[in-house]
């Protein structure tokens, strides 16, 4: 549920190449100012309240269900921060992770990883493979948003 | 007495016949099924009177016309058998051990067996028996004719049509027990029995006659050796040459022929039986050969001249009235007939069908490794192979009966048919006695005794000018005079049957060890035949014991596809058994054993009791190809053997006991690591299942905690926190579920119901899961019809588990699910299978256990510990749920007992 979800106050979206689902915030009126963050989550419960709270702040945001596509659509649509759960179907979120990092583009990308499974190994290996900050679910709310408003440095 | 009385009799006989051969079965089935042998069925009196199918209507009404011909001459027929069974015992017993040690279905499988497992050989022996065979089939056939003629010489007879309707009904009845199911014995309890009571049959009505003719026609004893005297002629002189021929010719038959291999080898249940028999059997031919003279001598003298002698039996009693004695005699002759008729079509189909139909429908599907998997029983090809074989072999009988006019003498036939399956016997004792007999020698010896007895012995017997021109018999082909088939190489002036039998066992025996010694033989060659010269020798078996029929390269994954293909062949519940049996005994679990050598060439050796070691053989080449034995192989273990033999017999024994040990810790060691790979991510997957609800259940709640959510919003969000609690509600359940059964403290509720119920109930409820997924069902309701009592709701829970899973999992277009349930003794199975692509080798051991999943999170909708639940709750219902491997998709097999006793399992 929820993967194309369109709220009533829909902008037009950043592009809607992949088709997944693009979101829009409002307008430039948040701190997000219309800036691109891409969400590769496969719960969708918890992608839409990603969505929403980020949307809230003025961020346009488009969802990924899985690792597959996530490079193809990195390197379209060039997105201003990724936020990428760990534990992903088929391709894996550090194999995203690793994937962007050894991309000549796009390998400066700010990066946030969720884990639900909150070891110190997973920690490790996140901050080894270049994520940008490591954040375990659940989280709050205001957590996240002041991680990407820092990490997108609005 | 009129056809109205002697058809009604015939068809009231076969009736009788049909009852004691199902009686025979069912009893045989029931005694199975409790687990024991059926010791009255298969006891040394009924082997030896199953052994009588020797004595067929020639024995019974021929005999006496032979007698009128020829004087004592008959009783050859009867002395062949005898020195054989009373002189050659070691033989006989040799024969039936290797016959039971290779699982032999017939005298081709035996042949083709120990040359290489080669079903050329096979195929050769199964053409020559089909040929020499048909004529004593259409002989029976005109007997029965015959008798049928004797009775009602004033009516208007149709002697093909009835000779058509007897082959119909024999065809049937043959097909009915001969072929009910593919006993991995090649073991027929029915047939066995209903031709041991023919033995009675005939023996009391040939001796009833002989009675009556000693004490009823004559003064008694000295009155007929009285008329013997005086009815001497000068065709009664014994010829030495002759004697000695027709008893050697008796004597291999005894051993050659397809019916007798089929009830002294194939039937014998055990090898002591044959002890029995060795002086029983020559009695009862002395019982049926005890008053042959003295009837034809009564039938000479009390029956108009140019009477036929070969009806004396049956017409002597009618013509002077005894119609009870006649009607008995009748039957005699009958049950002589239909015996040898229904055995021989047994025989010959098991053959037909072993080495020419499945090879044929083996071939047609070149490396089917991969159609093997593909479900389906074959043995119902092999079936109806043999019931088609079974009607094609009677109907050539009826054609030869119908084209040769039925006229000639009963005893020419029986002896051109003896000749032609004699051709067997320097293969046979070669592959008993000489380890370098070899395939092509065989083969070769085969074909050119055949041709030699077809030229000189079986064409002519159609008579001049039939197949043969009167003037090729005269001039020789071309005016060639040495090849005259009467006088072969100018051997002229001797009897046609014995030059024929003199010519055609030279030449096949010369040319046998001739390419033998200039042949080398194959590898398979080299081990068959030590196995089967050694049978009686286990020092030298030991040297061989490691020489088996595959080599020892390691092969992956080919156990699945072994087990896939031997389920059609055996059947399931045979197969899936043996498996077992195999993995347990080498120390593993489940149903996949390692393929070693060992294991396959007993696996090989089953499936050779139903189709023939050839044909195994090809079949199991073609899955585990490449793995044949070589000669590298067989000199590394010649070597190895040589080794092993410096230690004692303990220290072998101590090896093997620690490669069984070494395996099973290996087994072990490799579960522990994978466990504990699990355990250590046990925690962090009950973290990671506990933190993904509450992720969106806090990310929402903090949501609703602002005011800025639409009232349209609020109802959403709520209902996902709400979705969310109660995931996280099953989650918890589910482990504490789990710990209450795995500690055995869980309360059954133990309640009666029917399995049958219980499936609809799981299949209705498991129906939820994607319901928009059409599934097939397939049931089998009667085999459901079992009461249960047992934890009606827990089994149902187990049920729907496995359902669901079905059609989450199932990967294919159109799923299918079949159920399948099976009773043995008081316990249950129940068997899942669908069509999908299954569970890979390597997750099979994996799937029961904890947070197990071999997909996404979301997608299966649950934590994973489903089948970790069922097996737990099984374990505590007294049963088991296991994986079973090579069903062409994911099959999961719950057992259980029906009638669960109180506590199976120690809290």
């Amino acid at each position: 549920m929820g993967h194309d979800g369109t709220g009533p106050d829909l902008a037009p979206g950043i592009d809607g190449r992949d088709g997944t689902g693009v979101g829009a915030g409002h307008g430039a009126t948040g701190h997000g100012r219309g800036l691109h963050v891409l969400v590769i989550e496969d719960e969708p419960n918890i992608s839409e309240a990603i969505r929403f709270i980020l949307r809230r702040d003025g961020w346009a945001v488009t969802v990924l269900d899985s690792g597959e596509r996530a490079m193809a659509t990195i390197q379209q649509a060039r997105p201003d921060l990724v936020i990428l759960d760990v534990m992903l179907p088929g391709v894996s979120g550090f194999d995203v992770l690793r994937a962007i990092r050894a991309d000549g583009v796009v390998r400066d990308l700010p990066v946030i990883m969720l884990t639900a499974k909150g070891q110190a190994a997973a920690r490790d290996l996140a901050r080894d493979s270049g994520a940008s900050l490591f954040m375990a679910k659940p989280f709050a709310n205001a957590e996240l948003l002041a991680a990407v408003r820092q990490l997108a440095g609005v | 007495m009129t056809l109205n009385v002697l058809i009604p009799a015939a068809l009231g006989y076969v009736v009788f016949l049909f009852v004691i051969a199902s009686l025979a079965e069912r009893q045989a089935e029931r005694l199975r099924q409790i687990g024991r042998r059926p010791r009255l069925l298969r006891s040394p009196l009924v082997y030896t009177l199953s052994l009588s199918v020797y004595c067929t209507a020639w024995t019974f009404y021929g005999a006496v016309g032979y007698a009128v011909r020829s004087g004592l001459e008959f009783i050859t027929i009867y002395l062949g058998p005898t020195l054989v069974f009373v002189g050659w015992w070691w033989l006989l017993r040799k024969l039936v051990r290797i016959g039971k040690a290779q699982r032999v279905t017939s005298i081709a499988d035996l042949i083709s067996a120990r040359y290489g497992k080669s079903n050329l050989v096979g195929v050769i022996v199964t053409l020559l028996a089909v040929v020499a065979t048909t004529p004593y089939i259409a002989l029976q056939l005109q007997s029965i004719a015959l008798s049928f003629g004797a009775f009602a010489a004033d009516e208007v007879l149709a002697p093909r049509q009835l000779a058509m309707w007897v082959a119909a009904g024999l065809a049937v009845f043959t097909i009915l027990f001969g072929t009910r199911n593919l006993d991995a014995n090649e073991q027929h309890h029915g047939v066995v029995t209903a031709i041991a009571v023919e033995a009675v049959v005939k023996l009391v009505a040939l001796l009833a006659v002989g009675v009556w003719v000693v004490w009823g026609l004559a003064d008694g004893p000295a009155d007929i050796m009285a008329r013997v005297a005086a009815n001497d002629r000068p065709d009664w002189a014994i010829q030495p040459g002759r004697w000695m021929g027709l008893i050697f010719l008796a004597g291999v038959a005894i051993l050659t022929l397809p019916r007798m291999f089929q009830v002294m080898v194939v039937e014998n249940a055990d090898e002591t039986h044959l002890a029995t028999a060795s002086w029983a059997f020559p009695l009862y031919l002395m019982a049926m050969s005890l008053f042959v003279l003295p009837i034809a001598v009564a039938g000479m003298d009390n029956m108009p001249a140019g009477s036929n002698p070969d009806l004396y039996v049956l017409t002597l009693p009618h013509s002077l009235g005894q119609n009870g004695l006649a009607m008995l005699a009748f039957l005699g002759g009958f049950s002589a007939a239909t015996s040898m008729v229904i055995i021989a079509s047994i025989a010959l189909a098991t053959m037909v069908s072993n080495h020419i139909v499945v090879p044929l429908w083996l071939a047609r599907r070149p490396h089917a490794a991969g159609g093997m998997r593909v479900a389906g029983d074959m043995r119902g090809l092999v079936l109806n192979a043999r019931r088609l074989s079974i009607g094609v072999i009677l109907g050539l009988g009826y054609v030869y009966f119908a084209i040769s006019g039925g006229s000639r003498a009963l005893a020419a036939i029986g002896l051109i048919s003896f000749a032609g399956m004699a051709q067997v016997l320097p293969a046979l004792v070669g592959a008993l006695y000489w380890r370098g007999a070899s395939r092509l020698g065989a083969a070769a010896g085969l074909i050119v005794g055949a041709l030699a007895w077809l030229y000189a012995l079986f064409l002519p017997s159609f008579g001049p000018g039939v197949v043969m021109g009167a003037d090729l018999m005269t001039y020789g082909p071309f005016g060639i005079g040495w090849l005259r088939p009467h006088a072969l190489f100018g051997v002229e002036g001797l009897d046609p049957l014995l030059h024929a039998l003199f010519w055609s066992l030279a030449l096949n025996t010369l040319v046998f060890i001739a390419v033998s010694l200039v042949s080398f033989p194959t590898p398979v060659e080299r081990v068959q035949s030590a196995l089967f010269v050694n049978v009686f020798d286990p020092g030298r078996d030991d040297d061989w014991r490691g020489a088996r029929g595959w080599s020892r390269e390691p092969a992956e994954d080919e156990a699945e596809d072994l087990l896939a293909m031997s389920q059609r062949l055996l059947g399931e519940a045979e197969a899936q058994g043996f498996f077992a049996a195999e993995a347990g005994a080498q120390g593993k679990t489940g149903f996949l054993p390692d393929p070693t050598p060992d294991f396959l060439d007993r696996l090989e050796r089953e499936l050779a009791g139903s189709v023939g070691a050839a044909t195994a053989h090809a079949m199991i080449a073609q899955i585990v190809g490449g793995r044949l034995v070589t000669v590298d192989d067989l000199m590394a273990v010649a070597s190895e053997t040589a080794q092993i033999m410096e230690h004692s017999a303990q220290l072998e024994a101590k090896s093997e006991e620690l490669a069984r040990t070494a395996r099973q810790l290996r087994e072990a060691n490799e579960m522990l690591q994978k466990l504990s790979v699990q355990k250590d991510s046990f925690l962090s997957q009950i973290s990671h299942e506990l933190r993904t609800p509450m992720t969106s259940i806090r990310a929402f709640s903090e949501i609703l905690m602002d005011d800025e959510v639409t009232g349209e919003e609020t109802i959403r969000y709520a209902r996902i926190i709400h979705d969310e609690s109660i995931r996280l509600t099953r989650l918890l359940d589910d482990l504490l579920d789990l710990s209450v059964l795995e500690n055995g403290q869980v309360n059954l509720d133990i309640q009666e119901g029917g399995l049958n119920e219980l499936i609809d109930r799981a299949i209705m409820a498991s129906a939820s899961v994607l319901p928009e997924r059409q599934f097939t069902i397939r049931r089998q309701p009667l085999d459901e019809a079992i009461t249960l009592k047992t934890d009606i709701g827990r089994l149902t829970q187990v049920f729907i588990n496995v359902l669901s899973n079905a059609r989450k999992y199932c990967d294919a277009t159109d799923p299918e699910m079949r159920i399948g349930v099976r009773k043995r003794g008081d316990r249950v199975t129940v068997d899942f299978i669908d069509n999908g692509s299954g569970i890979p080798k390597k997750s099979q051991a994996l799937i029961f256990e904890k947070f197990a999943r071999l997909t996404d999170t979301h997608q299966a909708g649950g934590a994973g510990l489903g089948l970790a639940i069922c097996r737990e709750i099984m374990l505590n219902l007294g049963g088991d749920i296991t994986y079973l491997p090579g069903q062409g998709g994911a099959a999961f097999r719950v057992s259980f007992p029906a009638r669960l006793a109180a506590r199976p399992r120690a809290a």
